[in-house]
C-alpha cells in the first residue's frame, strides 16, 4: 500500500538500534566509562546534576554518555528518573557560611576575613588550545589550617548596609515547583527553585540584558564561593539534626543598589544563586536574574523581560522547551488538512472576488 | 547501582492520587483548568506527557488500551505511548474504538461514536483556550473566573469581518456547560460536535502547562460562534480512497510530483471496519494509482 501509515512500529525499533549503533561510535575507539566522564568532563557532569535536580555524580555521567553528550537530553534523563523517587521530606538550610571553601572570591573587597581563594578556575588562563601534554603536575599545596570565611553579605549585614537576610523558619513549608504547579505570583522560594533548574543559557542571556540595559540594576559580584557543605535532615524521632552527606556547591550573592523607599532607608540589595558541583557562570546568571525578578517587591520599575515574572518562569526550564520545541517533529497532518482546507477556501473566494473586480472594471471602460 | 523499579503504569501511587484529585475536581467543574503537579515522564514534554499522566492515573488492569495520533493507531508517537502502557502497565491494548475502555488520542476524536463506560484522554499542548489573544496565565485566569470572553467573541467578529467565515480550523474554542470556555486541543472542529453529550468521559491533560480538564459524559458542549455566523462542521469534498467513506474526517496524500493525490481515512479503525465489512474501492477509483 502507497499511504504510509503501517510500520511505524518496526521503523521506531530500527531507529533505536541504530542510535545505540551510532552512540558507540566507531568500534576500534574504546569505549567511554562513566568514570571518565564523571572524573574528566567534570563540569558537564555538574550542569546535569543542577539543571536536572538530582545530585548523583554516577547517574549525571550515565545519563551524559546515553544521550551522546547532549546535555539538555542529558538533564531530561535525569529528571525523568528524579520523577519517580520518593520524597522523605526536606533538608535544614545549607550553611553555606560553614562551607570547605576550594574557591572564594569577591570582587567587592580587595581582602577580606578569610582571604581570597583563586582555586580550580578558567579565570586568568589563556585560551589557546593546547595539545595533550601527559598528567599535569601536582597542585600546589597551601597551609591546610582552616580558617573561617565568613560571607561578604554577612559581613556588611552587619552593618546594616545590606537588607537582612529573609529569617530562617524551620516551620515555614518549602515550596517544591516539582509537586505543586507553579502559580503566579510566585514566591521567592518556588523563583530561586525554577531558576536554580533552569537553562544556564537562558539565564545568562537575561542575566546580560540586565547589565545592557534591560532592567539595570547594578550588581555588584559581593562573592561567590565554591566547596563542600553538610546536608542534614531534622530527625523528629531523635530531636536533633542527622548528617545525610556532604554536597559541592557553588554559591553567588550578588550585591545590588538600592535608593530606597518612604519606608526603608538606602542600603544594598540581595541576588542569590546556588548550583550543584562548580556551575559559576549559572550561579551568577540566577543572581542577576533573582534580583531582577524581585523589582516589584523592591519598587522597581517592571519593564525588562528579565523583570517579568511570568515571562521568565515560563520559559526557562529547557526540558520543557526542548520537548514542546521539538514536538514540531510530531505528525501534525489532521491539522494541516483542516489548514489547507481553509486556505484553499479563501483563495477560491479571492479568485471569484478579483474575477467579479475583473468584470465591473471592463465594463466600466466599455460604459 | 541499583535497576529502578517502576510501579504499575510507571508512576507511583501518591502522584497517582494526586493526578485523580485533580480530575475529580475538573469532573466537577467541567471546562475548568486545574492545576495539578505534573511529572517529568520518560517522553519529552509535548509529545502527550498530560494524556500520559491522566491515562497512567486512571488505568486498571482490566482496561483495553488504545492510542491514536492522527486518528491512526500506527503513527509513530502512539505506538511508543501503547508500548509503553504495555510494557509498564501489562494491560490489554487494541487499535479497535469499540473494544477501548481508555482511548488516548492526540489530535482526533474517533468516527465511531464513544459509548458509556469509555474514557477518551485528550493530549493537549496549550490548554489555555485565551492565550493567544492574551499571553499572562494571572490575566486568563482572571478572565476564566469572571467568564469575560469578550476577547474571544471580538476574536472571532474579526475573522467574520476579516475573511466572512470564522478562520480557526482546529483547536476551535468551545463552551462546556454553559459556564467554562475551553480550548478541545487542536482537533479539527470537524470533531468538536462529537464532544456534545458525549455518553464517554473526556479527560484532557496538558504536562507542560500542568492543566488538567473535563468533560463529563452527556455534559452540552457548544462550539462558539454568532447567529448570523453559525459554526459550520468542516466537510470534505472527497471520499477515502480505501473504504469509500464520505462522513469520515480524511488525510490527503501526495502520490506523485504531477499533483497526484487521494483522500484515505484519517481513523484507521474506522476504515479498516469498514473494510473488513465489505466496503472496498475499486483500484482505479482514486485520481491516481498506487493504492490497493
Amino acid at each position: 500500500m502507497y499511504v504510509a501509515v503501517k510500520g511505524g512500529e518496526r521503523a521506531i525499533e530500527n531507529a533505536h538500534r541504530l542510535l545505540a549503533h551510532e552512540r558507540r561510535g566507531a568500534r576500534d575507539t574504546p569505549e567511554l566509562t562513566t568514570e571518565q566522564i564523571s572524573e574528566q568532563l567534570a563540569l558537564a557532569v555538574d550542569r546535569v546534576m543542577t539543571e536536572g535536580s538530582l545530585y548523583d555524580r554516577e547517574l549525571a555521567a550515565l545519563a551524559i554518555k546515553q544521550a551522546r553528550g547532549d546535555l539538555i537530553e542529558a538533564i531530561f534523563l535525569l529528571r525523568a528518573f528524579r520523577a519517580t523517587l520518593p520524597r522523605f521530606g526536606a533538608t535544614l538550610p545549607l550553611d553555606t557560611g560553614a562551607m570547605q571553601v576550594r574557591r572564594r572570591i569577591s570582587a567587592t573587597f580587595k581582602d577580606l576575613p578569610g582571604g581570597q581563594v583563586l582555586g580550580p578556575t578558567f579565570d586568568y588562563t589563556h585560551r589557546l588550545l593546547e595539545g595533550a601534554a601527559g598528567d599535569p603536575e601536582p597542585p600546589a599545596t597551601g597551609d591546610p589550617a582552616p580558617v573561617a570565611m565568613p560571607r561578604v553579605t554577612d559581613l556588611l549585614q552587619a552593618e546594616g548596609l545590606i537588607e537582612p537576610a529573609p529569617a530562617d523558619d524551620p516551620q515555614a513549608p518549602v515550596g517544591d515547583l516539582t509537586r505543586e504547579p507553579l502559580a503566579f505570583p510566585a514566591e521567592r522560594d518556588v523563583r530561586l527553585q525554577n531558576l536554580a533548574r533552569g537553562d544556564e543559557g537562558f539565564l545568562l542571556a537575561l542575566g546580560y540584558s540586565t547589565q545592557r540595559g534591560y532592567g539595570r540594576n547594578h550588581p555588584f559580584a559581593g562573592e561567590i564561593r565554591l566547596g563542600e557543605v553538610e546536608v542534614e535532615v531534622f530527625a523528629e524521632e531523635a530531636g536533633f539534626a542527622l548528617p545525610l552527606g556532604r554536597l559541592t556547591v557553588t554559591e553567588c550573592q550578588m550585591i545590588t543598589q538600592f535608593k530606597g523607599s518612604a519606608s526603608a532607608p538606602p542600603c544594598f540589595t540581595r541576588g542569590y544563586g546556588l548550583s550543584f558541583g562548580h556551575s559559576e557562570r549559572k550561579a551568577m546568571s540566577m543572581a542577576l536574574v533573582d534580583r531582577a525578578l524581585r523589582a516589584r517587591e523592591l519598587d522597581d520599575e517592571v519593564k525588562a523581560p528579565a523583570q517579568d515574572e511570568e515571562f521568565v518562569l515560563s520559559h526557562s526550564d529547557n526540558v520543557q522547551a526542548t520537548g514542546f520545541v521539538e514536538h514540531l517533529k510530531l505528525p501534525h497532518y489532521v491539522d494541516f488538512q483542516a489548514e489547507l482546507g481553509l486556505v484553499r477556501r479563501m483563495r477560491a473566494t479571492a479568485e471569484v472576488e478579483t474575477a467579479r473586480e475583473g468584470d465591473t472594471a471592463a465594463q466600466e471602460a466599455a460604459e | 547501582m541499583n535497576a529502578p523499579a517502576y510501579n504499575f503504569a510507571y508512576l507511583d501511587e501518591q502522584t497517582k492520587r494526586m493526578i485523580r484529585r485533580a480530575i475529580l475536581k475538573a469532573i466537577a467543574i467541567p471546562g475548568y483548568q486545574v492545576p495539578f503537579a505534573s511529572r517529568e515522564m520518560p517522553m519529552p514534554y509535548g509529545w502527550g506527557t498530560g494524556g500520559v499522566q491522566v491515562t497512567a492515573a486512571i488505568l486498571g488492569p482490566h482496561d483495553v488500551l488504545k492510542v491514536i495520533d492522527q486518528g491512526s493507531d500506527d503513527t509513530t508517537n502512539a505506538v511508543s505511548i501503547r508500548k509503553f502502557f504495555a510494557k509498564t502497565a501489562g494491560v490489554r491494548t487494541t487499535t479497535s474504538t469499540e473494544e477501548a475502555t481508555v482511548i488516548q488520542t492526540r489530535h482526533r476524536i474517533p468516527e465511531r461514536p464513544l459509548k458509556a463506560g469509555q474514557v477518551i484522554v485528550f493530549q493537549v499542548p496549550i490548554p489555555e483556550p485565551l492565550r493567544f489573544l492574551e499571553p499572562r496565565e494571572t490575566e486568563t485566569r482572571r478572565l476564566h473566573a469572571l467568564a469575560d470572553y469578550g476577547l474571544m467573541q471580538v476574536k472571532l467578529y474579526e475573522d467574520i469581518a476579516r475573511h466572512g467565515h470564522i478562520a480557526t480550523t482546529f483547536a476551535y474554542p468551545v463552551r462546556v456547560d454553559d459556564r467554562y470556555v475551553m480550548d478541545p486541543s487542536p482537533t479539527p472542529k470537524f470533531d468538536n460536535p462529537k464532544m456534545d453529550n458525549c455518553p464517554a468521559l473526556q479527560l484532557f491533560g496538558a504536562g507542560r502547562e500542568k492543566r488538567i480538564y473535563a468533560i463529563p459524559p452527556h455534559t452540552r458542549v457548544v462550539s462558539l460562534d454568532f447567529e448570523d455566523h453559525p459554526f459550520e462542521p468542516y466537510r470534505h469534498d472527497g471520499t477515502c480512497a480505501l473504504c469509500g467513506a464520505t462522513d469520515g474526517y480524511l488525510d490527503e496524500v501526495i502520490t506523485d510530483d504531477r499533483g497526484g493525490r487521494m483522500f484515505v481515512c484519517s481513523d484507521t479503525d474506522y476504515c479498516e471496519t469498514r473494510r473488513s465489512a465489505g466496503s472496498v474501492v475499486k483500484a482505479g477509483a482514486t485520481s491516481e494509482g498506487g493504492c490497493a
